[in-house]
């Protein structure tokens, strides 16, 4: 795995306020919002540019003032999509930095994420407790039970259903992984229709999560994705803190680097990479919360659609690269939110949102086959 | 089971003579074919028997007769005829006593032969295919659009012509393999540069496309329908029925095309099996082995290798496409439903738990995957229902439960993701080459465990010697 600044061993000793420091923890983000402002720019330009060409559509509405007006919407939106990615990248991203291996179960994990957050707010809610809260609070509480549910379940399943097969041939692992997948959907949905009969969770309502702030006539910014977008950006400095600058993250890195090596140099291996996935699956999960906050009904097979994006994010940034998988994850974002909302408009409803899917794996697909190491990878070897 | 020793007895390696084996194989077709027709006269009627369970199972055990037979040491006209008289005599008869179990060993016959075709693809040339079931959707609306009358919709100048009559079926059949092989060249192209494991994601990817598309393409063009699906295709014709009245046969088409069908999936089957075992056999065959095992290596030996992974993909996707044509006549209706991840997912399932690369093994997880799908999950819901609806009481000796406080969405036959799951996992762990192992040794699957010695030198000796 790299990370773009890696920090030297003085850098702990130098303490958090270091220059050092506060570069291994602050250029990640400073990349992360040139590229999300790059993008939205570059991508905004384009459809103007296409509705001042193509201005008026065949029954005479004028596209250039459409475009331009649910143009800041359209940006807020990809936003908040492209920061649910890029969480959900980096556990993809993480372990395939450590052990070369698509995580296929990721995506049920972070599905695991958002039922859990549902379950705790409709049980705060039943006790009509929801109220009386403190909304930070709240929040608070639901990320951390979601992320300590799918970071515990990414362990264990790094423990069954992994880890026995750590040194068998590529394929092997990764039919394991579907297979953990396909099982653990089944066994959310077994356990939600005992619990409440049914398996379909909505988000309850939390008032003061659905105050909007206005901003002039065209935007409207709802508190969810205002929350959505903080989170996302504080566990992703947290994430780089630990990564870059702790013991722990240092040993996640060493055994991505070479695990024979680093076990020589006396890293527990084992642990690192259950830590590997406790991390990426605690993010996974508080990705999965934020996205039930945001988009309210969720249900056992939520998580493959957005896994598998976020895959592709996880490639677009050049896979094993934590910048990268956040990056991946905002432009993918960005591309996706303006591809269904812009699509429709232009070809007259002929293709509608529904292709927005079609978009991800097409570039996927291009990614793969013009710059498979990503937009900040290096190139994979071949595992011998 | 009653007979549940004389399965074991077929299969184990015992010094039986040959004429004691072929007395037990007639008496377990016997037995397990009694059962199965006469199974549901013979068990009283209660809620707590589970006699469609029971029948599924005699069922199951009837269908394994073909491959327990498979494996006897017993002279190969003795297993002709018995095979012949278990596949086209009383497998048609049950068929006629419960049309069920002719719809169900059609399935599976459908299902082994998609996965043969599957089976080419990851267990010959390890090549991780996740979306083949789209491949599968192509063949079958390539039927459902010529078939039906969806293609004057399109095609408005020239709408009388369609739908096309049943028997182009035949051709649609030949063209059902070319389109899907196209297909399968026009996916691999771009993909088969990449690494193993991408290549699963783009394929998952292709597969959701196919679905995608077909959900949609009902504007601007009408191509698909939409999610509504096209109905009615065209059959094959019934061609030999002059024939059959003059044989004093009389049974109406509704009888008949189940066990036609059932008889064409057989004969494509037994194809498709043939023309895998000659490329099991071929040079190609020992290249895509060559590529699975160590694709440096087999490059270095010139082996080309985007070509030789094309022409699996190609290969897989050709059967895929000419059964997806069998599917939608047989159908009469298709929707995109039926081309979901799931089938895929479970096409795979066949061929992993079968053992990747064995031919014998990919039909067994098919015939063993597609009744668990259809009969015995669905067989367990029913009995939980009717237990649940009885109000029994299960006394297990130190606790009593009443079936009715068991929940309402506890259904099998809604878990079979969780099955397929359960199966794919375990099969990884603790047997990654199969129930039923391909006689060449894996190593893409085996290597990096410690092999014992004397397996080592137990190996057969690849025939036919180097390319």
């Amino acid at each position: 795995m790299q990370t773009e600044t890696v920090a030297p061993t003085r850098a702990v000793s130098r303490g958090i306020f270091s220059s050092q420091m506060l570069r291994t923890l602050f250029a990640p983000l400073g990349q992360l919002a040139i590229w999300t402002v790059g993008t939205a720019v570059v991508l905004s330009l384009v459809v103007l540019l296409l509705a001042l060409i193509f201005r008026t559509s065949s029954s005479g509405v004028d596209r250039f003032t459409l475009v331009l007006s649910i143009l800041p919407q359209v940006i807020v939106d990809s936003m908040v999509l492209g920061f649910v990615y890029a969480m959900i990248a980096l556990g993809y991203t993480m372990v395939y930095g450590v052990l070369e291996f698509i995580n296929f179960a990721h995506s049920e994990i972070f599905m695991i994420g958002a039922v859990v957050g549902a379950e705790v707010l409709i049980s705060l809610s039943e006790a009509k407790a929801l109220e009386n809260f403190n909304p930070l609070l709240l929040i608070l509480l639901i990320i951390a039970a979601g992320m300590a549910v799918s970071g515990l379940v990414a362990v264990v399943v790094e423990r069954v259903a992994y880890r026995p097969l750590r040194n068998a041939p590529r394929l092997v692992p990764l039919i394991s992984a579907i297979g953990v997948s396909f099982f653990l959907q089944d066994l959310v949905r077994m356990l939600e229709s005992i619990w409440r009969n049914a398996f379909y969770r909505t988000y309850p309502d939390v008032p003061s999560f659905s105050q909007r702030i206005s901003f002039g006539d065209t935007l409207d910014v709802s508190y969810k994705s205002i929350i959505v977008v903080v989170a996302a950006i504080v566990m992703l400095l947290a994430l780089n803190y630990l990564v870059g600058a702790t013991k722990i993250g240092k040993s996640i890195r060493a055994v991505a680097q070479n695990r024979a090596t680093a076990s020589l140099m006396g890293i527990d291996v084992d642990r690192a990479i259950a830590l590997t996935f406790l991390v990426g699956g605690a993010l996974g999960g508080a990705a999965g919360v934020l996205y039930g906050l945001r988009f309210s009904t969720i249900n056992p097979y939520t998580g493959f659609i957005p896994g598998i994006k976020a895959f592709t994010a996880a490639v677009l940034g050049g896979i094993g690269n934590i910048t990268g998988a956040m990056l991946g994850g905002i432009v993918l974002g960005f591309l996706e939110t303006f591809g269904a909302s812009y699509l429709s408009i232009f070809t007259e409803g002929a293709f509608g949102a529904e292709y927005k899917d079609i978009l991800a794996f097409g570039i996927l697909i291009i990614v793969l086959i013009f710059r498979p190491k990503g937009l900040l990878g290096e190139v994979v070897g071949e595992r011998a | 089971m009653v007979n549940r020793h004389s399965i074991s007895m077929p299969f184990s390696g015992g010094k039986a003579p040959p004429w004691a084996r072929l007395v037990g194989i007639i008496l377990y077709i016997a037995i397990t074919f009694g059962l199965a027709y006469s199974l549901e006269d013979i068990l009283p009627r209660a809620a707590e028997i589970p006699l469609t369970l029971f029948e599924s199972l005699a069922f199951l055990a009837f269908l394994g007769s073909a491959m327990i037979l498979y494996y006897q040491p017993i002279p190969k006209v003795a297993k002709l005829i018995l095979g012949i008289l278990v596949l086209l005599l009383l497998m048609p008869a049950l068929g006629l006593r419960n049309g069920y179990y002719l719809e169900v060993a059609t399935q599976v016959g459908i299902f082994a032969a998609l996965a043969l075709g599957l089976n080419i693809v990851v267990g010959f040339a390890g090549l991780l295919d996740l979306g083949y079931v789209a491949f599968y959707a192509v063949g079958a609306y390539l039927w459902a659009f010529f078939g039906s009358t969806q293609a004057g919709l399109v095609l408005t100048s020239i709408k009388d012509f369609f739908p096309l009559g049943g028997e182009w079926f035949f051709l649609f059949l030949c063209l059902g393999v070319i389109v899907g092989g196209l297909a399968g060249i026009l996916l691999g192209l771009p993909v088969l540069r990449l690494r193993g494991d991408y290549l699963a994601i783009v394929t998952l990817g292709f597969g959701e496309v196919i679905r995608v598309m077909v959900n949609n393409l009902d504007k601007p063009l009408n191509l698909t329908n939409g999610p509504q699906g096209i109905s009615p295709i065209q059959r094959p014709p019934l061609f030999f029925m002059p024939l059959l009245q003059a044989l004093g046969f009389d049974l109406e088409p509704r009888q008949i095309y189940p066990i036609y069908f059932y008889l064409l999936v057989i004969l494509i089957a037994l194809i498709v099996i043939f023309f895998t075992r000659r490329l099991d056999d071929s040079p190609i065959g020992r290249a895509w082995i060559a590529i699975r095992e160590d694709e440096l290596a087999a490059q270095a030996m010139g082996v080309p290798l985007v070509r030789t992974k094309l022409t699996a993909f190609a290969a897989g996707a050709s059967f895929a496409g000419a059964m997806g044509v069998l599917f939608a006549a047989k159908q009469i209706f298709i929707n995109p439903e039926s081309f979901t991840l799931m089938q895929s997912i479970g096409v795979l399932a066949m061929v992993i738990l079968g053992g990747m690369g064995s031919i014998p093994g990919v039909i067994l997880g098919a015939i063993l995957v597609t009744t668990l799908n259809l009969q015995i999950l669905k067989a367990l819901s029913d009995w939980l229902n009717a237990m649940r609806q009885a109000g029994t009481v299960l006394n297990l000796g130190f606790i009593q439960y009443a079936m009715k406080n068991l929940p309402v969405q506890l259904e099998p036959a809604k878990y079979e993701r969780m099955v397929f799951g359960i199966v794919l996992v375990l099969m990884m762990i603790f047997r990654p080459e199969g129930v039923l192992p391909a006689s060449r040794r894996k190593l893409e699957i085996t290597a990096n465990r410690e092999t014992p010695p004397e397996a080592v030198s137990a190996t057969p000796p690849v025939t036919g010697g180097g390319e």
